[in-house]
């Protein structure tokens, strides 16, 4: 029999079926992926199994763990199911972790529901827990508060808390989406290392991730079955179309990169980019972007990628004009553009056009979609009538793959995919020459993603459209990118054309990001830590070169002296030691 | 929902009412002074110390106490979400400045001021409409601001700057109407704070001045005869007690639609 059991599971609500038909069965000590979009009714299964979905919802089927019946039971057996058997990972643990609370005291509030009373005995064994879980200096996050830890660190206060009960069966729920790459490969390198202890449930929509990390899959699709079984089965040999589709869409770092296009004219030109915000009203700088460049051709794509915190954000709306520069020059087909976007031309504003990550914060929640699509148009194009206007509102949710039935949705009532599209097509509704898309597929499923991707790229070849990819994954930009552009700290670390920069990286901390990508291959699965620690904090960057406590390759120089970054081969690179590495 | 059906009745009978009813509003009736409410003599809600007939006075009271919270809300509504949107939208100095001035006026005592208005200039009934709308409108200014500065922030106020859309009509087309959902919400709140800052006026023989009447001058008439009448005291009580509940269900009902709407 299996540790965990579920049947026939059903879930609906009032007028929508939520799940239905899904069967699933986790034995002891056995890792198990459960796979799907967004929607798919993942997260659904997982809170159905720790008995924690609303009243409303109508659950059927049969959940049975270690031999009990979840579906019905008592608040009290489930209380003590949950105290004691099932540890669950949320997926943002910001919002898990008690503010208020010290880390150390919330670990203890769970031993002291466990009948641990002698103080001495939960304190040692919560600093157990949290060196178990890698947290350096445990003494020390024992007092520390949520908000005073990195995203990484307090999912590994989560896992913590999930595991110092001793659980049988700890359900993982998307607990890396939030994270940066190199975080995720910790995370994962961690989940993997608990797992001698217990079973693991891990619920993701991201195939890189599970094929390193699970032994068996399991396959959802708008709530039902796809398929199941061994993960390396299922990579190899997909019956369902659905987990082929998965397959394919999950990024991957082989495959090729686009060539790069016939030299243009330099339609942007930034030089010498600085921004710095101000902290505690003007007593403390913190610099956000260094003297960073940046040229772009007609039809060309350039990828800005980094992790949080790297500035890759500050530096393009600081082009833009969004953000105040503190020093640098950004001139447009050799005009320059100086100044808040708001004090710019309007000529000028029509060429330079930004997606944002978050679709729906993007769009006016009081308007309906041929109202946000047009707007660009009541600007440049006053003389229109509404018949032509309409015409090519219709023409330009077409060229983004929508039909005119979503001219009156508000966008509340559009997919995440749809409303995205709703977002390109506003900026590409007046035919700028720059597109800058910042992180601007991160927040949707991969087979949507890749739909992105594609459209934009099918944009750059009719168009001649420059683009500028805003990414935190090197290996979401891959299949678009003609040049490539990784940050640290506010600083150009490498630069180079997308070939040579996913084949030959010439800096430490690229190649780290290539090694931490998750890539949906069992065999061979990638996701490996070869960068420990996290980015140091902005306002107190260490000496010499940013990147030296995480560099394995770091010598003394590295310790003391900032490197320019210089020409090595065709990359621009900013190592001290990047002609007589092997990277 | 129920609560806009009470209160469209209760406007409905205060309007018509008088018109229906046999007895004037200021006729005294002395041979049925401190009548009970009885049906027969057509005096439903009885009669006052003067024999006047209460059911038409408190339907006039009901009129001014309705117009009193209308007038003091529009009063509120139109010049806080004007200081307040422009405070927030221009931000900076001239923001702390307008601010501040919003702070030391919450800062006067507020019987203070009405007093000394009512001494400087009389009694007069427009005054009391004017004394409402400039303490409501303090709040609904702060409001309109701090919801126009997280507005500024939102990336669809940032798209639109990028299109080049010019500042008024991004306030107009998409910041204002996204103040509109808690701006109502707010106005049907500040409705029932209006009628009870009038009635507490009246109460206190600062509001309306006879022959005129409203709900809270007739509490206070009720109040003298409490003893002996108390219809006098519980009619105009429960029908403002009434009123003000319905109009705080009906925020609250605003505030749940407009919620769910921006959320979903």
């Amino acid at each position: 029999m299996s540790l965990l059991d579920v049947v026939d599971l059903g879930i609906r609500y009032a007028e929508a079926e939520a799940v239905s038909g899904v069967s699933l069965s986790v034995d002891a000590g056995e890792s198990v992926g459960l796979v799907g979009e967004s929607g798919s009714g993942k997260t659904q299964t997982a809170l159905a199994i720790m008995g924690l979905l609303p009243d409303k919802a109508e659950i059927s089927g049969s959940i049975r763990f270690d031999g009990s019946e979840i579906i019905g039971a008592n608040e009290r057996q489930l209380d003590r199911l949950r105290a004691e058997r099932i540890g669950m990972v949320f997926q943002d643990p910001m919002q898990a972790l008690n503010p208020y609370v010290p880390i150390g005291q919330q670990l203890r509030r769970i031993l002291l529901r466990h009948g641990i009373n002698d103080g001495r005995e939960a304190d040692q064994r919560v600093m157990h827990m949290l060196d178990r879980v890698g947290l350096a200096d445990p003494a020390r996050q024992f007092r520390a508060y949520a908000h005073q830890l990195s995203g990484g660190m307090r999912q590994r206060v989560m896992i913590a808390s999930a595991l110092i009960a001793e659980p049988d069966l700890l359900i993982a729920d998307e607990p890396t989406t939030a994270l940066d790459v190199t975080v995720q490969a910790q995370i994962l390198d961690l989940l993997e290392r608990i797992r001698e202890d217990t079973a693991l449930l891990l619920i993701t929509h991201d195939l890189g991730i599970i094929a390193g990390h699970c032994e068996r899959l399991v396959v959802i699709e708008k709530g039902r079955l796809v398929e199941e079984g061994p993960t390396r089965k299922l990579f190899s040999e997909p019956q369902a179309e659905h987990t082929r589709k998965l397959i394919d869409a999950a990024p991957r770092l082989d495959g090729a990169t686009p060539a790069p296009p016939e030299a243009g004219d330099i339609l942007l030109d930034a030089e010498e980019v600085s921004v710095s915000y101000e902290e505690r009203e003007g007593r403390q700088q913190l610099h956000a972007v260094q003297d960073l460049g940046l040229q772009l051709t007609a039809g060309e794509t350039v990828a800005v990628v980094g992790e949080s915190g790297s500035g890759k954000s500050s530096f393009v709306r600081a082009v833009l004009g969004l953000i105040p520069m503190r020093a640098g020059r950004v001139t447009f087909l050799g005009q320059q553009l100086a100044g808040p976007v708001k004090a710019r031309a309007i000529e000028a504003r029509r060429d330079l056009q930004l997606v944002f990550q978050d679709p729906a914060g993007s769009l006016n929640p009081q308007l309906r979609v041929e109202r946000i699509v047009a707007e660009p148009l009541t600007v440049h194009a006053p003389e229109l009538d509404a018949k032509t206007r309409r015409e090519r509102v219709i023409a330009a949710l077409q060229r983004v793959g929508l039909d005119e039935s979503l001219l009156g949705r508000f966008p509340h009532q559009l997919s995440g995919g749809q409303a995205q599209r709703v977002a390109i097509a506003r900026a590409l509704i007046v035919n700028p020459r720059v597109l800058v898309c910042d992180e601007a597929v991160a927040a949707l499923d991969g087979s949507v993603r890749r739909q992105i991707l594609e459209l934009l790229r099918r944009e750059q070849e009719s168009t001649g459209l420059a683009i500028v990819f805003i990414s935190h994954d090197l290996a979401v930009v891959r299949s678009i990118s003609h040049r490539v552009m990784v940050l640290y700290l506010g600083r150009l670390v490498e630069l180079a054309g997308g070939a040579s920069l996913f084949g030959h990286p010439r800096h430490p901390y690229t190649r780290a990001l290539l090694d931490a990508v998750p890539v949906p291959d069992p065999v061979s699965p990638g996701g490996k830590l070869s960068l420990g620690g996290e980015m140091p904090s902005i306002i107190s960057p260490p000496k010499g070169c940013a990147f030296h406590p995480r560099c394995r390759y770091a010598n003394e120089r590295c310790r003391v002296e900032l490197p320019r970054a210089r020409l090595v081969g065709n990359t621009q690179v900013a190592c001290h030691r990047a002609e007589e590495l092997e990277l | 929902m129920v609560s806009g059906g009470i209160l469209c009745g209760i406007a409905l009978v205060a309007l018509v009412g008088p018109w229906l009813s046999p007895n004037e509003y200021l006729a005294a009736d002395f041979d049925n002074i401190l009548r009970a409410p009885t049906v027969s003599e057509a005096h439903v809600f009885g009669t006052d110390h003067l024999g006047r007939d209460l059911f038409v006075r408190t339907m006039m009271g009901v009129q001014v106490t309705f117009v009193v919270a209308i007038v003091a809300s529009v009063v509120s509504l139109v010049i806080g979400v004007l200081y307040g949107a422009t405070a927030g939208f221009v931000g900076g100095r001239v923001d702390a400045v307008m601010m501040r001035l919003v702070d030391t006026l919450y800062a006067t005592p507020f019987i203070f001021f009405v007093i000394l208005l009512l001494v400087v200039f009389e009694r007069n009934f427009l005054l009391i409409f004017v004394a409402i709308g400039a303490i409501n409108w303090l709040d609904m200014a702060r409001i309109v601001r701090g919801q126009t500065l997280s507005l500024r922030e939102r990336e669809f106020v940032q798209a639109a700057e990028l299109i080049g859309v010019s500042a008024p009509r991004i306030i107009f087309r998409h910041i204002a109407p996204n103040l509109i959902g808690i701006v109502i919400v707010y106005v049907t709140l500040t409705i029932p704070q209006a009628i009870l800052i009038e009635s507490f006026l009246s109460f206190l023989g600062l509001g309306v001045q006879e022959p005129q009447t409203s709900l809270g001058k007739l509490v206070n008439d009720g109040i003298d005869q409490m003893g002996g009448a108390s219809w006098m005291l519980l009619i105009p009580a429960t029908l403002l007690a009434a009123i003000l509940l319905c109009f705080n269900f009906l925020g609250d009902g605003m505030r749940d639609l407009f919620d769910s709407r921006q959320s979903r």
